[in-house]
C-alpha cells in the first residue's frame, strides 16, 4: 500500500515536472520579450498554438517527424518575428498603452485567422510512437514523452543561457534590454537583435507546442489562451525579465497544479485557478517575483 | 572632417537647433560650450543619427550622414560618449568594453586597444569582472570613455565627460582627453566647465538657444569679455 502511494507520488511528480517543463519553455518567450521591450507579448500563446497546427499539417501531408519538427520551429520563429515587425516595431517609441493594445490585437487576429483557416472544431494531433508510447517502470506506466520533455527543456535552457551569457549576440541582447539608444551607439543593430529575441522565444514556444500536442493530442485555435496566461503568470512568479526565473516559475506552476489535483481531488475543478491564486500571492508578497531584478541604478 | 550646415532640429514643433553651422577639422580638439538647454547634446545626437534633423546637412569626409542609421554612422569611426555615462549596468566592465568594439572585425587589434584603455584607466583593469552598475560614478565615467575608445574612433565626441566628478578627477579626464588626442583622435567636446574646455581645445564654439553665437580659437574665446561673464562666472567691469 505504501509502495503504491510512493509510486503514485512519483508518477504525479514526473507528470508535474513534464508539465512544468512545457510551461517553462513558453514562459521563457514572455520573459525574453519583456526583458528587451518591456512588453507583454499577448500573441505569444497564439504563436504557440500555431506551432501545433504547423506540425499537424506537416504530418498530415506525409512529413516525417524529424522533418516536420524543425520546419515547425522555423515557421513559428518566423511568425514571431513577423508579429514583432508588423505589430510592435513602429510603436516602440509610442506610449506603452498603444503597443499593449497592438499586442492584444495581434493575439485576436491570430486566433480568429486560425478559426477561419483551420476551423473551430478540434483536431487530433498526430501520435508519434517514438514519443507517445508507454513504458512500464515498477507498477507505473509512463509515456516516454514525460521523460523526453524535461530533458529537451534542460538542453534548450542550457543552450539559451550559453547564448545569452557567452556569445556576442547574447551580449547585444543584454545591452539592448537595458538601453536601446546606447546599444545603437555601440554599432549594434537593435532591430535585428529584437527580431532574434522574438525568433528565439517563438522557437522555444514551438518546441513547447509540439510536445504539448503530443501530450494532450487535441488542438484547436483557442488552445493557446490558457497556457499563454499561465505561462505569463509563471514568468511573473519567477520575476519577469529573468530567464531562470521563468523556468522556476514554470516548474512551480506545473508541479503545483498536478500535485493539487493529485492530493486534493475535490479541487480538480479549480485547477486553472491555482495559477491565478499563486499570481495574487506573489504580487502581494514579492511583486518583483522570485528572481526579480533589483532596482538599483546609479544616477 | 565633419561639417554641419544650417542644421535645424525640432522636438515636437519646438526648435532646439535653429540652423547651426560648425566644422571639426581633422586632428583638432573642438569644444562646444553653452548654457543648459542651449542645444549642445542635441547637436551630438543629430550627428550620431539619434535624432532626425528637420533640415540642414551633416557631412563626414564628404559623405552625407543624414538618413544614415546610428549603427552605420558609428562604423564610420564616429563615437559618442553620451551624456550621463549610459554604461550597461547589467554587464561586467570587460563586457562593456567589448561592446565598444562590437562591430569591429579586426579581432587581433582589439586586444591592443583593450590594453591601451587599461593603461589609461588602470582602475578598469582591476575591476574588469565587476558589474558596471556597481562602479562608482567616476569609475563609470572612465568606463564610458574607455568603451568609446574601444571602437577605435577617428572622431570622438564627448558629452560632458566631467559631469559630477571631483575636481581632481576632472583634471585627470582632461589630461586623458589630451592623451587620446595625441594618439591621433579628433575630438569634439561638450563641457559645462567652459574654462577647462577652452584651455584644452584648439577651436571653440559658443552656442546659445540653438544658435552659434561665437566661434574662435580657444585662447581667444577665453579672453572674450562676454564669455568670461556668461560662462566663466567672472565679473567683468566695462
Ligand atoms: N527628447 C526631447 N524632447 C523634447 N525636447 C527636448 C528633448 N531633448 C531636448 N529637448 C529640448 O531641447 C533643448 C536643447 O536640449 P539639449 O539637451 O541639447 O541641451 P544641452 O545644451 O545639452 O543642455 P545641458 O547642458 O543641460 O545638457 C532644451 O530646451 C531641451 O528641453
Ligand atoms: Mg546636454
Amino acid at each position: 500500500m505504501i509502495k503504491m502511494t510512493l509510486d503514485m507520488f512519483l508518477q504525479h511528480l514526473t507528470n508535474g515536472i513534464s508539465l512544468g517543463s512545457l510551461y517553462a519553455l513558453i514562459a521563457i518567450g514572455y520573459t525574453m520579450v519583456y526583458g528587451i521591450l518591456r512588453l507583454i507579448n499577448f500573441a505569444h500563446g497564439d504563436i504557440f498554438m500555431m506551432a501545433t497546427y504547423f506540425t499537424f499539417f506537416g504530418v498530415l501531408f506525409g512529413g516525417k517527424w524529424y522533418i516536420v519538427f524543425p520546419i515547425t520551429i522555423i515557421l513559428t520563429a518566423l511568425l514571431g518575428m513577423l508579429v514583432e515587425i508588423s505589430a510592435y516595431r513602429n510603436l516602440r517609441d509610442a506610449p506603452k498603452i498603444s503597443i499593449l493594445i497592438s499586442a492584444i490585437g495581434a493575439s485576436f487576429l491570430i486566433e480568429n485567422l486560425a478559426i477561419v483557416i483551420f476551423g473551430g472544431r478540434p483536431k487530433a494531433f498526430p501520435t508519434i510512437p517514438l514519443f507517445t508510447s508507454v513504458v512500464h517502470i515498477r507498477n507505473i506506466s509512463i509515456q516516454r514523452l514525460t521523460f523526453i520533455i524535461p530533458v529537451v527543456t534542460v538542453i534548450l535552457l542550457l543552450s539559451l543561457l550559453f547564448l545569452i551569457n557567452k556569445t556576442k549576440t547574447g551580449m547585444a541582447m543584454r545591452a539592448v534590454s537595458k538601453d536601446h539608444e546606447t546599444a545603437r551607439l555601440m554599432g549594434i543593430n537593435v532591430d535585428r537583435t529584437i527580431s532574434i529575441t522574438f525568433g528565439i522565444g517563438s522557437a522555444l514556444a514551438a518546441v513547447g507546442g509540439i510536445m504539448w500536442g503530443l501530450k494532450f493530442p487535441q488542438i484547436q485555435p483557442l488552445m493557446g489562451v490558457m497556457p499563454g496566461l499561465k505561462c505569463f503568470i509563471a514568468a511573473v512568479i519567477g520575476g519577469i525579465g529573468s530567464i531562470s526565473g521563468a523556468v522556476i516559475g514554470g516548474f512551480i506552476l506545473g508541479i503545483g497544479e498536478i500535485m493539487l489535483v493529485a492530493l486534493l481531488p475535490s479541487l480538480t475543478g479549480y485547477r486553472d485557478a491555482f495559477a491565478f491564486i499563486l499570481l495574487i500571492a506573489i504580487l502581494l508578497l514579492k511583486p518583483t517575483g522570485i528572481m526579480g531584478e533589483k532596482i538599483s541604478e546609479k544616477v | 572632417m565633419l561639417k554641419i550646415e544650417d542644421l535645424v532640429v525640432a522636438y515636437g514643433g519646438i526648435e532646439a537647433l535653429k540652423g547651426i553651422s560648425l566644422e571639426v577639422e581633422e586632428g583638432k580638439i573642438v569644444t562646444l560650450v553653452g548654457a543648459n538647454g542651449a542645444g549642445k547634446s542635441t547637436t551630438l545626437r543629430a550627428i550620431t543619427g539619434l535624432v532626425k534633423p528637420k533640415s540642414g546637412s551633416i557631412t563626414y569626409n564628404g559623405v552625407n550622414l543624414l538618413g544614415m542609421k546610428t549603427q552605420d554612422i558609428v562604423k564610420k569611426g564616429i563615437t559618442l560618449v553620451p551624456e550621463g555615462r549610459r554604461i550597461f549596468p547589467n554587464l561586467t566592465v570587460l563586457e562593456n568594453l567589448r561592446l565598444g568594439a562590437f562591430f569591429r572585425k579586426d579581432v587581433n587589434t582589439i586586444k591592443n586597444d583593450l590594453d591601451w584603455v587599461y593603461n589609461l584607466f588602470p582602475r578598469l583593469k582591476e575591476r574588469s569582472w565587476q558589474m558596471a552598475g556597481t562602479l562608482s560614478g567616476g569609475e563609470q565615467q572612465m568606463l564610458a570613455v574607455g568603451r568609446a575608445l574601444m571602437s577605435k574612433p577617428k572622431l570622438l565626441m564627448m558629452d560632458e565627460p566631467s559631469l559630477g566628478l571631483a575636481p581632481m578627477i576632472v583634471k585627470d579626464i582632461f589630461n586623458i582627453i589630451k592623451e587620446i588626442h595625441n594618439q591621433g583622435v579628433t575630438i569634439l567636446l561638450i563641457e559645462q566647465n567652459a574654462n577647462a574646455a577652452l584651455h584644452t581645445a584648439h577651436i571653440g564654439y559658443v552656442i546659445e538657444t540653438g544658435m552659434i553665437k561665437l566661434k574662435g580659437e580657444g585662447q581667444d574665446l577665453l579672453k572674450n569679455d562676454e564669455i568670461r561673464k556668461a560662462y566663466l562666472g567672472e565679473n567683468v567691469s566695462n
